[in-house]
């Protein structure tokens, strides 16, 4: 088993509770001290950051929720002026308000130890080859990666997503040992390969680090056997880092989350009340070392459990269970966050009216669908089939062009769907 | 090594440390910086039993310590050099030394403190030609010094020093400077530094701790530190504004 950075990655319990009070103590005055949002917060439940003293006090905190990261577009959550900022990266599918985060310069380096630390735990050294197959501009993904696997001394091949052939090519000429994308992605190369004759034994591929949309341990199954690899998750959020919140190890029994730079809590979504250790429920994160974008318990609407043993791969950070499920209506697939509202608001734009619509996600082949299902009323009644066809194609065009990927899109008759659903999820895990 | 938990500390009702928490690994140098009046040295003072510490716990090596007397303290290894070169102005430095190490003498015999005093002039060579001056005629430096030497006479593991380098000409900080973190490399000494002048501290430091008004709002490694620009607006003196502003 090979750790990136031992000392941080298996210090024990009580060691981990003293760094996580002290950053606790030190964020919550940082952030009352330097960002609005969080100082009206605490007066209005009567908190001074400096009364905190132990980390169970943290559950009584408010929740941090998307909404409020909208509020305070654009500036309102930064705890740094915008000059001390080096990055932003604004790259989730929101049409309003974009969803913005910074980065200091010492934001990017633990950025990139997390990353280190991420690819290090699945095996990949200073002499592996790393192709990042991720669409730069709509994911942060890739920028994690490339400086992570920098940090690391291994070669990177920023290559972006799509064009499976080309990206083939790539693989064979240069050697590539490790594969970053998105599972679907990786499902089309296994795809591609078969048709182009080429034998997974003609390249070099050892390891997969997948993640940003929900995938079976099926489908890992036929990744693994079809690229002869080693698939792991990796689990990440636009609002915190992207990819480097949490990790699997070669022993792929859940997700590696460094406590050392984030406190993950468990609470029931409805009620909002922090549930009993062990117990399934929303993942909610504190960031502890972020300089720019602090969060104090952030609501990621991800689905899952902590476990706290010690895994047998000798980290000592906690880890969480892979993530199938979310307790919002965001559907995660391809790499993208969509929230069905936006796709509203796309439909909106192209007839003045927001019509009824329903997203339904379906898994064809391995491969994630998503079809939206518009239904025709009399604001957009087509007596002509050439005028109705040439509006599903342009619906077709700007829902496709907003996503980055393919969508089909079908107007039905009134009462094919139920209006209050919005989103029908046909995936199995 | 050192763990600090939720430390309160008042001057009468002065509510100076607010819930501080810090920890020092075995072998770290790690720095409090601050500005005036934040708490750096009632910190210090709060470890060494010098000030008495009204909620929460500090720990030694596992050992509650908390509000325990100084000279108890000394005996498990620690160490402090207070603000303000606190020597014995009227002695020489040779009685100075022999003071600092009364503990020594106690306990292993006068041979041990002799060859306790010639470590100490190895180290601070320049201490070795004065040792029959009268301390109160050293230079400032010369008595930083000193009183260095003087805490390090018991050989402690740990040592807390509070500003070493203030009101001193920069080469002589540098001296220091190189003096502790030699001390560090070489016996494996752990150091609890607190200091204004932050950009040397942070220099020889492996962490920082920076204060405001008995509380800690950052806890880093001391690269990223001094690269954290709300560091060096604050306490680095470096904040001017770019022309385009």
């Amino acid at each position: 088993m090979q750790c990136w950075d031992n000392k941080n990655e298996c210090m024990d319990r009580a060691e981990i509770e003293q760094l996580q009070l002290e950053r606790l103590q030190a964020t919550l005055n940082r952030v009352y001290k330097n960002v609005s949002h969080y100082r009206h917060l605490f007066r209005q439940i009567d908190f001074l950051p400096e009364d905190l003293n132990s980390l169970d006090k943290l559950s009584e905190l408010p929740l941090t929720t998307r909404q409020d990261l909208m509020d305070n577009y654009p500036y309102g959550m930064f705890a740094v002026p915008l000059r001390e900022v080096v990055r932003i990266l604004a790259p989730a599918l929101t049409l309003d308000k974009p969803m913005v985060t910074g980065f200091t310069t010492n934001d990017l380096d633990r950025w990139a130890e997390l990353m280190a630390r991420n690819l290090t735990a699945v095996g990949v050294g200073k002499d592996d080859v790393v192709q990042i197959s991720l669409n730069f501009g709509m994911v942060t993904g890739p920028f994690g990666v490339q400086l992570g696997a920098e940090r690391i001394g291994a070669s990177v091949i920023p290559v972006s997503g799509g064009n499976p052939f080309h990206q083939l090519k790539i693989m064979r000429d240069f050697r590539t040992t490790t594969l970053v994308s998105i599972p679907t992605f990786a499902m089309q190369l296994a795809r591609t390969m078969e048709s182009a004759g080429i034998d997974s034994k003609m390249l070099s591929l050892k390891y997969g680090v997948f993640g940003s949309e929900p995938w079976p341990e099926d489908m890992r199954k036929r990744i693994e056997e079809s690229l002869h690899i080693t698939a792991t998750d990796g689990y990440g959020l636009t609002e915190i880092f992207g990819p480097g919140v949490a990790w699997e190890c070669p022993e792929k029994k859940g997700l590696h989350i460094p406590e050392d730079h984030f406190i993950p809590e468990i609470i029931d979504p409805v009620s909002l009340k922090p549930q009993p250790s062990g117990e399934e429920g929303e993942l909610v994160i504190t960031t502890l070392t972020k300089e720019a974008f602090p969060l104090i318990r952030f609501r990621t609407g991800d689905i899952t459990k902590i476990d706290n043993s010690v895994c047998a791969c000798g980290r000592t950070h906690s880890r969480i269970d892979r993530i199938f499920k979310r307790s919002d209506d965001i559907i995660v697939m391809r790499g993208t966050s969509i929230i069905p509202g936006q796709i509203g608001l796309v439909l909106e734009r192209i007839n003045q009216v927001v019509p009824h619509y329903q997203l339904v996600v379906e898994r064809k082949d391995h491969q994630d669908q998503l079809l939206v299902m518009v239904e025709i009323s009399d604001r957009f009644f087509f007596d002509e089939m050439k005028k109705q066809r040439r509006f599903v194609e342009r619906l077709h065009r700007e829902l496709s062009e907003f996503l980055g990927w393919e969508v089909s899109v079908k107007l039905v008759e009134p009462g094919t769907f139920e209006h209050s659903l919005n989103v029908v999820d046909k995936r199995q895990f | 090594m050192l763990r600090l938990v939720n430390v309160n500390s008042y001057y009468s009702l002065v509510h100076v440390l607010r819930n501080l928490s810090l920890h020092v690994h075995k072998g770290e140098i790690v720095t409090l910086i601050g500005a005036n009046g934040a708490g750096k040295s009632t910190t210090l003072r709060s470890i060494s039993g010098l000030h008495p510490v009204k909620e929460g716990k500090i720990y030694f090596k596992d050992i509650d310590i908390t509000n325990k007397p100084t000279e108890q303290l000394v005996k498990i290894g620690i160490a402090h050099v207070p603000e303000g070169r606190q020597i014995f102005w009227p002695m020489t430095v040779m009685d100075n030394l022999e003071l600092g190490g009364f503990l020594i003498c106690k306990i292993h015999g006068k041979k041990q403190l002799k060859k306790s005093i010639d470590e100490m002039y190895e180290l601070f060579p320049i201490l070795k030609q004065r040792q029959n001056q009268y301390a109160g005629t050293l230079s400032g430096g010369e008595q930083q010094m000193l009183a260095i030497a003087m805490a390090l006479m018991t050989k402690p593991e740990f040592i807390l020093l509070d500003e070493p380098s203030m009101g001193l000409a920069p080469l002589i900080i540098r001296e220091i400077f190189r003096v502790i973190s030699e001390l560090k490399n070489e016996s494996g000494l752990t150091v609890l530094l607190v200091e204004q002048n932050a950009n040397a501290a942070l220099r020889i430091a492996d962490r920082g701790y920076v204060m405001e008004t008995g509380k800690i709002i950052l806890e880093q490694d001391a690269s990223s530190l001094l690269k954290n620009q709300e560091v060096k607006r604050a306490y680095l003196g470096r904040d001017k504004r770019e022309i385009w502003e």
